[in-house]
């Protein structure tokens, strides 16, 4: 794992990972988003033969990152399983149960949709719409902010990339942090997702994931 | 003997009341019908080629029943005919019908497509017309329901039509594996007939089709001379900068006395967006043509494009613009002339299209060609001169379509079942799958049992369960969902659009409409319209009036030109400054002079290297004429070779008549180690390890993911709950490279690329042809005429880089503080 780049919001100290994951340093809070468990699984159950090495990869990277950061708490902005319950989620279960001592919060995405006591039998909280946390908010769909109450967003769901141009008609794109003065998106942890275009405007910030580093845009 | 036949008076009685006799190649194939034999009629449209095998089949049953063949009913399914496209399946069996009504013999005549409608699939499988005329999907489709093989026990002969188009096509490997089935179901002697028009390779064509009956077979030619006429329409005014598309519309009141002197013209366009274009822009030019001017591409809807095949047939109409939707088919009695737009790309191709007008005996096939930038003029000379010559290109079969034996394999699956061990050798009688491995079949059968690399215990798969030995699938969702996904006909996920009052207008891919905003105007089917909303698998819209609206870019595969047209075209420019060139040739004088003074024109006997500065960094331009497909792995190979003498990031354009290597920084290549560039030597290893930096066999996976199964569309209506099932085939070629690149299908992905475009043989060929020519290097103080177009309409562009990722990145970086 290469090392954290500090980031800095609203005076808070927050690390962010080109495992593509946010510690808040002060409330030991991990934030990830889209991990979209049980994909993979998902997909075979339905006669669809994708490999399932990638969902084991996504599942470890998580486990490394709690290992490294060993956060009080992880809070996911949703979509942190992909659809109805199969057997691959047991696998979820048992890393779950090696961090039992970690409160995980779960801010529904709209794939969530996992039974109540699902989530209970895995001491997973859940919270629907707008979650805060100190000065923070926590949102799966940035287009649900409830701004009369949130100072600075976190979401997910877009699943941002950021395509850089160069001369001689080059292009690449990345998966990226995008940030702007009042929000945060994450880029999907799962490495089995899609990803849509952002653009870079004045003020916003932006990591690209270029192999294992981070290279501000 | 033949003549001697009841069967045979019978009919020519029926012919000479018509006052018609039969063409001898109707009377051999005839002949070889009667004594049980298989092969290939090789005849144009429009010169009785369907009465050849239908009138024989005919001809044999009454010979077999002579007493009852006016009585009996119900025989079951006697003739198989396997036609590539629906629309042709309504006019084939109306003429069928016509036939055996006036021979009062009692036969039944089905249709079997994707529009046979539930009813009518129960009543034809409880009861089989003797005659089925049928689409490949369909014939699998038939082949998928339980005990769809025991009905076809009756059969005694198998047609496929248009056999040359769908030879080269994964659609052509459909109708490989159904025959191979049907032959091992069968209890009678099948006897295979291919239809196909002229091909470089008929013989080969031959042996594909009849692989699995392990007979030699007959080739029946129709000696019909078919007179062509060509004519270029000819610029005033050549622009020295020639821009793809845009000059063909500027010539479009060129065609109105065309269209306006003619019974009924079809005008060929290669593109759907493009077709729209024109429609409108014609009348625009020609309101006085409103009404008598229709539009005709794959995505329009169908009952529309019925309506304007039947105008066409009643002479209700004076213009179609169209694209290769009517590229096949019945003849269209009323036309009298054709208007090619553009490159055909092929001789062949222009061939077929020349010849859908003027039908009659001894009428003349008329043509036009339209330049849609003026160096196609150069192509249409080249065209007159391979049409003179007789040169017709050839169809290379595919082989090893693992992707296609996956579906094929689920779909007995869902079927009755089938066990390996007898299928493996039906699969293996297929022309395609003939060099298979056990091996392979082990993989093969894993994938669709196993499904590749899981973690055992937390598995969930099973698409095709084993038991006693008998592979079925039984999920009724998985098997429902896998009848709908049959086929190789891989398009983007396709929306119906509609008005908001009700009303059908087409369909239209969702990557162009996933682009624009609610207000945006965009046309299909020649009407404009407003986005409205985006609601489940419809859009929305209504009509708008609005002068400006955006023409969707179907996202088709573009042609190649072929090799013999290549060949032509590198001739052609032997005579670019002479006085005794054609037509075409001289109107292109100034643009050639323009190019000897700032470059140099290549002879056939030369290869031309350009290098050019410009704003958007250092081009390296090479033209070897050989097509687009050879350029595409030709440059990939050379941007590699350059990058291991340094570190170097490249973007790639090309077209037709030669590639664009586009770098940041200036390209290494000088008289001193362009030889060595061009080398056979190592080929096979720098094939191999181009393509893996390039990304080329991403697009071949696309297709290989859906009809592997890999990819799932959706049922209409239910969008939601399906959309936890989709992933695109990008996504999944990542998952596969990075998780499991021993993929089978993913395998194959690459495999196809170096067969179809990175054929070695080929490449070598023209890699020898450039190592014995003489290499010119210019540098040219601007862009030259041939440049241009290669420059300017360079969509799709390759990449391959020989530096490091995170390099790459701050050099960007690096340069966008500069500017």
């Amino acid at each position: 794992m290469t090392a954290p780049i500090s980031y800095i919001i609203q005076d808070q100290q927050f690390w962010l990972s080109a495992e593509r994951a946010i510690y808040w340093e002060a409330e030991s809070v991990l934030i990830v988003s889209d991990l979209h468990f049980g994909k993979t699984g998902h997909f075979r159950k339905n006669g669809i033969s994708v490999p399932q090495a990638v969902y084991k990869e996504d599942l470890l990277r998580m486990a490394n990152l709690i290992s490294f950061f060993k956060p009080k708490k992880m809070i996911a902005v949703g979509d942190l399983f992909h659809s109805v319950a199969n057997q691959e989620l047991e696998m979820f279960s048992k890393t779950r149960a090696d961090f039992s001592s970690m409160e995980l919060m779960l801010v529904k995405g709209n794939h969530d949709i996992l039974p109540d006591n699902w989530y209970e039998k895995n001491n997973i909280e859940t919270a629907i719409g707008n979650y805060g946390l100190k000065q923070f908010n926590f949102v799966h769909d940035q287009s649900e902010i409830n701004h009369t109450a949130a100072k600075f967003s976190f979401s997910g769901h877009l699943h941002p990339s950021i395509t850089i141009s160069g001369m001689g008609k080059q292009n690449l794109s990345f998966p990226c942090f995008y940030f702007t003065e009042k929000e945060a998106i994450l880029p999907a942890f799962s490495k089995f997702s899609g990803t849509a275009k952002v653009v870079k405007k004045k003020n916003n910030t932006i990591f690209a994931i270029v192999n294992q580093s981070l290279i501000e845009i | 003997m033949l003549q001697k036949t009841k069967g045979y008076l019978i009919i020519e009685n029926w012919l000479k009341a018509k006052d018609f006799r039969p063409f001898t190649f109707q009377e051999d194939s005839w002949q070889q019908i009667l004594q049980g034999n298989s092969g290939l009629i090789n005849a144009p449209t429009g010169c009785g080629k369907t009465f050849s095998v239908f009138l024989g089949a005919l001809i044999r049953y009454i010979n077999e029943h002579p007493t009852e063949y006016r009585s009996a009913t119900n025989n079951g399914l006697q003739l198989l005919w396997i036609t590539p496209l629906r629309a042709l399946a309504k006019d084939i069996g109306r003429a069928m019908e016509n036939v055996l009504e006036e021979l009062a013999i009692p036969w039944k005549v089905g249709i079997r497509n994707g529009d046979t409608s539930s009813s009518e699939r129960q009543k034809q499988k409880r009861n089989l017309p003797e005659i089925l005329i049928i689409t490949p999907e369909s014939l699998h489709l038939f082949l998928a329901q339980k005990e769809g093989g025991s009905v076809l026990k009756t059969l005694s002969m198998i047609a496929v039509d248009e056999w040359h188009e769908l030879m080269g096509s994964k659609r052509g490997v459909l109708v490989e594996l159904a025959i191979s089935h049907i032959i091992g179901l069968s209890k009678k002697t099948l006897s295979v007939w291919g239809i196909s028009a002229t091909i470089g390779n008929l013989e080969e064509a031959k042996e594909v089709l009849l692989h699995s009956i392990k007979k030699k077979g007959i080739i029946i030619r129709a000696a019909i001379d078919k007179r062509i006429d060509i004519e270029s329409i000819i610029p005033d005014e050549i622009t020295n900068f020639p821009w793809a598309g845009h000059l063909g519309i500027k010539l479009a009141h060129k065609l109105i006395p065309i269209i306006e002197q003619s019974n009924t013209t079809l005008i060929f366009i290669n593109t759907r967006g493009m077709s729209e274009t024109w429609y409108q822009t014609l009348l625009t030019l020609a309101p006085q043509l409103a009404g008598a001017i229709a539009l005709h591409h794959g995505s329009i809807e169908q009952e529309l494009r019925l309506w304007v095949e039947d105008a066409l047939h009643t002479q209700k109409l004076k213009a179609v613009v169209c694209t290769a939707s009517l590229d096949l088919g019945v003849d269209f009695r009323p036309v009298d002339t054709v208007i090619q737009v553009g490159s055909p790309k092929g001789v062949a191709r222009f061939l077929q299209r020349a010849g859908r007008s003027g039908h009659g005996p001894g009428e003349i096939s008329k043509i036009y060609f339209l330049p849609t930038h003026s160096l196609e003029l150069v192509e249409a000379a080249a065209l007159k001169q391979a049409i003179k010559e007789g040169m017709v290109e050839s169809k290379s079969p595919m082989t090893l379509c693992f992707d296609v034996l996956i579906q094929w394999l689920c779909t007995l699956a869902v079927g009755d079942g089938f066990r390996p061990e007898a299928l493996f050798k039906e699969v293996q009688s297929s022309f395609c799958f003939s060099e298979i491995t056990p091996d392979e079949w082990a993989e093969v059968l894993l994938n669709i049992t196993q499904g590749g690399i899981a973690l055992n215990q937390y598995d969930e798969y099973h698409k095709v369960i084993v038991e006693d030995g008998l592979y079925k699938i039984t999920s009724r969702k998985i098997a429902m969902r896998h009848r709908m996904h049959i086929g190789t006909i891989v398009s983007d996920a396709m929306l119906k659009v509609k008005f908001l009052g009700g009303g059908y207008i087409g369909v239209i891919e969702e990557y162009f409409i996933s682009r624009l905003e609610p207000g945006d105007t965009f046309t299909l089917a020649g009407r404009n319209l407003e986005l409205v909303m985006i609601k489940d698998m419809d859009v929305l819209v209504r009509k708008s009036n609005a002068k400006k609206s955006i023409v969707p870019s179907w996202n088709g595969g573009r042609m190649s030109l072929t090799a013999n047209l290549g060949h032509m075209l590198r001739k052609t420019f032997n005579t670019a400054l002479s006085n005794e060139s054609e037509i075409e040739i001289k109107s292109l004088r100034t643009l050639f002079e323009t190019q000897e003074t700032l470059s140099h024109i290549p002879k056939d006997d030369e290869l031309l290297i350009e290098q050019i500065e410009s704003k958007d960094g250092f081009h390296l331009l090479v033209y070897p004429f050989e097509g687009r497909q050879v350029h595409e792995a030709m440059s990939a190979i050379l941007a590699y070779r350059i990058g291991q003498i340094t570190p170097i990031s490249f973007s790639i354009a090309m077209n037709d008549y030669g590639f664009e290597l586009l770098s940041d920084q200036p390209i290494p290549v000088d008289d001193s180690n362009v030889t060595e560039l061009f080398a056979t030597e190592h080929l096979f290893a720098d094939i191999q390890k181009s393509i893996n930096s390039a990304e080329m066999a991403k697009r071949k996976f696309r297709d290989i993911a859906v009809i592997g199964g890999l990819i799932f569309q959706g049922f209409p209506g239910e969008h939601k709950k399906s959309k936890h099932l989709q992933s695109s085939a990008s996504l999944l070629f990542k998952v596969f490279e990075e998780y499991e690149p021993n993929n089978i299908l993913l395998r194959q992905s690459y495999r196809e690329l170096m067969e179809q475009q990175m054929e070695e043989e080929r490449l070598r060929s023209a890699l020898n042809r450039i190592s014995n020519s003489k290499i010119v290097i210019c540098f040219p103080k601007q862009i030259t005429p041939l440049a241009f177009p290669i420059i300017v309409d360079g969509l799709n562009r390759n990449n391959l880089s020989t530096e490091r990722l995170e390099d790459r990145v701050r050099k960007m970086q690096e340069q966008l503080v500069k500017n």
